[in-house]
């Protein structure tokens, strides 16, 4: 059994026929090829797989492919726009925000996420919004920074 | 005219423009056309006998294309097994198996393969392969494993002991506690953690039929050492019939460093269908079957004179293994542990006894400090012990203890000889930057007060050894390896530079640090030199990343190739410019007569004359090209202090952690940024050890804390931000003066935040707690007080 599902990521349209079980993360990555979103625990505890689903947050393993039919999407491939990266991707790379990068997608989607909702969080407001956000290599010091520095250059 | 420099500087990582934009390209991102998915079934008891495999109904899956057991990796003939690296005298090495056939021995032991075409059908064949297990007991505490009645794992391995292992002078030993002032103890656990990279393992197997080899996209942090175990003792293809390549790798603490069943299996199933196989471990095989860290059981003691200087250490563990020998696990509780329970002080006598043990659980080997946070957990929590006994202050008693300055080289007792070190500058600059007499000020009001939560402060003075390591001295350990690293340096005919080096990142930074060395040592920019790094085919060889070795080995044989290529291009230039080698000299990008700066060849016009070679001197052949292998003399002997503050809440029990100060000395530092990053993240991993983590095991080996919803990770919320600083002591004896970083915060931390609780619950009569101090344990200590 198939389910046909057409959603807009990153600005562009795309139908596929998917199994019903088949998780956003999984379409992300092996149907359109955005392998740009990780995937850390496929259980909804790690943040490696956030993406923005029409605008908020969204860990894409705790959803279905067919969940987001009708949504639109944006992965860290699409968050630089015209070559130019989003201040958040600029400061993670300033302030050395991150080490492996494996967390860093989901890290920067869930942090812009923030931003949206709150332009200019303390510390411990950008240490709450990302507590569901693991990263194993920073101990999350320039990645607290990183936020800071892209919300007083305004990220949004 | 001096050009900036730039070793010392905080040059943005090359790395991370791909990392932020999605681009880079991680092991499970890559695809091939016809892939199929390779799903593990594993043994959900600790201990069982196995009895029919039955595949039936895993066959009707659709999309499944083969299920295998180990009958039929018997049957195709391959040596099938994954050996331990390190073989201590006497060592019992029972078989690690690729998969197990008659008997499991830990939650997650593989037992049959499911190959299928989808990532989901896989999983689903694997739900459907029927295993008859016959249950038996399992053991999953290591002290409790040697007792007798314990139920025993191998036959070749009674009482469960893999080795039995000593260090140090036992009678002298027992000679200093005779005569002490002051004897402390302490009896600990340091609980065993389950690494979490963020990225699981996993492996690409290509078969190519025609030339009879394999390629490996792999989550490695050494694809040269995976390369020779998987042609070894796993596949038995020959090595050069091999290519391992580790892409972008998420992370690995140590967990990526070992050579497991998983990838070779990969291979293995690529090579039976002749068809691209991935395997990619959910997070809960990840946490069942990565090696876990730490897991001892020790009782320690330190005896002092009535000054309050040490006289005598002595400390049993015993260091569970888990159920196989993993690839380099008997060395972690042995000569990364035993060997410094000096720590930073001047100790006459030590003696340490370990025993290594077979227990029903995931093997245990090398995680972020691998055996040194152990060991300096055992110093760090006596230090405090002494202080407590002799009434002495916490920081008074360490620097009483310090080796002193002027007493480098300075020879342990416990086998290791110090290059260098200045210990009491780290130790007033932390307790300065912390505001330490305030801080105890502080705490008494509130202890007398009895408002506001509890306020403790520990410290931890630690060291380590990095660098890892002296190739002849690891051999006369029993590693089956030496431990140096390799380097090449090819200088392309305009100039630019490419480098290969041995040692494979994983988050470290490697091509921004490296570019650093060879564009300050050529007076190029960084752009000019590419650094590749985690391909076998590219490298000649190389022995990886752990043990805070990459700039220290790695580092230094890309120092001692460059060495080579400069004095080929001074007798290039000498022969140009008409002059003696010994008077030509290479500064700022040019080599130049001594003393006379016009008489002078920029950088890029020797190189060129190198390969256009229509005149080079006699005998000389053309090009520019070297490679060195670095065999580094010694160990390297980061140290430092760290001070962490807490406070807990007086009615739950709740520890906060609201304060960090880390001072270390990790020697010359090339990159500021980067090294500042690994301090920080390897805090976060020690504190979250002293915290938080803990791999929860039943009695039996039913393991407990197999996701990450029972296994409480350090999250940003849980943290403060740290305070840094360092003192330069460079190395003497590399190239660079530098000492590795990678492991020192995990080393330090958990030291520091055991001790700051326990100083916050002093007053109460409490004199140690066991890792993770969760709430309810230090709520309980709160009530019962000294019975703890
Ligand atoms: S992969 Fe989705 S939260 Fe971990
Ligand atoms: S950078 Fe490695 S997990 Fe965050």
């Amino acid at each position: 059994m198939s389910y046909h599902v057409q959603l807009e990521v990153n600005g562009r349209r795309h139908e596929r026929e998917v199994e019903p079980r088949m998780l956003l993360v999984h379409f992300l990555r092996e149907e359109l090829g955005l392998t740009g979103t990780n995937v850390g625990c496929e259980t909804s505890l790690c943040g490696a797989c956030t993406v923005l689903v029409d605008g908020a947050a969204v860990k894409s393993c705790t959803q279905l492919a067919v969940q987001a039919d009708g949504a639109s999407i944006t992965t860290i491939e699409g968050l630089a726009t015209n070559g130019e990266l989003h201040a958040l991707q600029q400061a993670f790379w300033d302030l050395h925000g991150l080490q492996c990068g494996y967390c860093t997608p989901g890290m920067i989607l869930a942090a812009a996420d923030l931003l949206e909702r709150n332009p200019d969080p303390d510390d411990g407001e950008i240490r709450e919004a990302l507590k569901g956000n693991v990263c194993r290599c920073t101990g999350y010091h320039n990645i607290v920074r990183a936020v800071r520095r892209a919300a007083e250059g305004g990220a949004a | 005219m001096t050009r900036n420099r730039v070793i010392g500087t905080s040059v943005k990582r090359r790395e991370d423009p791909d990392l932020i934009t999605g681009r880079g390209r991680y092991t499970d991102d890559l695809t091939r056309p016809g892939m199929l998915h390779l799903a593990i079934v594993r043994s959900p008891y600790a201990h069982a006998v196995v009895g029919r495999i039955d595949a039936t109904r895993a066959l009707e899956v659709p999309g499944v294309v083969a299920v295998y057991t180990a009958a039929d990796l018997e049957a195709s003939g391959i040596p099938g097994v994954v050996p331990t690296a390190w073989l201590l005298p006497d060592l019992k090495t029972p078989p690690h198996p690729l998969l197990a056939k008659d008997r499991v021995r830990y939650v997650g032991d593989g037992v049959a393969l499911v190959v299928a075409d989808s990532r989901y059908s896989a999983r689903d064949g694997a739900d459907l392969v029927e295993v008859d297990y016959e249950p038996l007991q399992g053991v999953s505490n290591p002290r409790k494993a040697t007792e007798a009645g314990a139920p025993q794992l191998f036959d070749e391995a009674p009482g469960n002991i893999a080795f039995d292992w000593e260090l140090g002078d036992a009678e002298a030993t027992d000679r200093a506690f005779e005569g002490a002032a002051t004897v402390a103890k302490v009896a600990l656990r340091n609980n065993r953690l389950i690494p979490h990279a963020v990225e699981p393992r996993a492996a690409l197997a290509e078969w190519d039929r025609s030339a009879g080899s394999v390629t490996i996209h792999m989550t490695s942090q050494n694809p040269h050492v995976h390369r020779l175990l998987m042609s070894l003792a796993s596949l038995g293809l020959p090595e050069h019939k091999i290519r391992i390549v580790a892409p972008e790798v998420g992370g690995g603490f140590g967990s990526k460093i070992h050579h497991y069943p998983d990838e070779a299996l990969a291979a293995w199933c690529a090579m039976q269908l002749d068809r691209p196989v991935k395997w990619t471990a959910t997070r809960s095989e990840t946490n069942m079957t990565d090696a876990h860290g730490r897991d001892h059981v020790t009782e320690a003691e330190i005896a002092l004179d009535e000054d309050g200087r040490i006289v005598g250490l002595r400390a049993n563990t015993w260091a569970a293994m888990g159920a196989y020998l993993s690839t380099f696990a008997p060395a972690v509780p042995t000569y990364l542990h035993g060997t410094l329970l000096s720590g930073q002080y001047a100790i006459p006598a030590i003696h340490v006894h370990v025993f290594g043990v077979f227990t029903s659980t995931t093997p245990v080997d090398a995680y972020r400090g691998a055996g040194r946070p152990e060991a300096t957990y055992i110093v760090e929590r006596l230090l405090d012990r002494a202080a407590d006994e002799t009434g002495l202050d916490a920081a008074e008693i360490r620097r009483r203890n310090f080796v002193p300055p002027d007493a480098f080289p300075f020879q342990t007792q416990v086998a290791l000889a110090y290059d260098s070190g200045n210990y009491a500058p780290a130790l007033d600059r932390a307790l300065e930057m912390a505001g330490y007499d305030d801080l105890l000020a502080e705490q008494s009001r509130r202890r007398a007060d009895g408002d506001g939560p509890l306020l403790g402060v520990g410290l931890s003075s630690y060291i380590e050894a990095c660098g890892i390591a002296p190739s002849q001295v690891v051999g006369s350990l029993g590693a089956q390896a030496g431990l140096w690293e390799s380097a090449k340096i090819r200088v392309h005919p305009t100039g630019s530079v490419t480098v290969y080096t041995g040692s494979s990142a994983h988050g470290q930074g490697h091509e921004t640090t490296f570019s650093q060395i060879v564009a300050e040592k050529l007076g190029l920019d960084v752009d000019q030199v590419d650094v590749v790094h985690g391909d076998t085919r590219e490298v000649q060889f190389g022995m990886g990343t752990y043990g805070s070795r990459s700039a220290a080995v790695g580092g230094s044989a890309i120092v001692t190739g460059l060495d080579k290529v400069i004095a080929k291009g001074r007798r290039i230039a000498a022969h140009m410019l008409e002059a003696a080698t010994e008077d030509v000299v290479f500064e700022d990008g040019a080599f130049q007569v001594k003393g006379v700066p016009d008489r002078a060849k920029a950088w890029g016009e020797v190189v060129l004359a190198a390969y256009l070679a229509h005149d080079l001197p006699e005998e000389m052949e053309p090009g520019l090209e070297a490679t060195s292998f670095y065999n580094p003399s010694n160990f390297t002997y980061p140290f430092g202090t760290h001070v962490a503050v807490v406070e807990i809440d007086r009615e739950t029990g709740v520890v906060r952690l609201v304060r960090y100060v880390a001072v270390d000395d990790v020697g010359n530092v090339i990159n500021p940024m980067i090294v500042d990053g690994q301090i920080h993240g390897g805090i976060a991993q020690g504190v979250g050890q002293a915290l938080w983590e803990e791999a929860v095991y039943d009695d039996d080996g039913q393991l407990l804390t197999g996701t990450m919803l029972d296994y409480a990770l350090p999250r940003a919320h849980n943290l403060p931000s740290y305070e840094l600083d360092r003192t330069v002591t460079p190395c003497p004896h590399n190239p660079l003066g530098v000492k590795g970083v990678g492991e020192a915060g995990a080393i330090a931390s958990p030291a520091a935040v055991v001790n700051a609780v326990v100083d916050a619950l002093f007053h109460l009569g409490v004199r140690h707690l066991d890792m993770p101090l969760t709430p309810e344990k230090v709520w309980r200590a709160m009530k019962e007080g000294g019975r703890s």
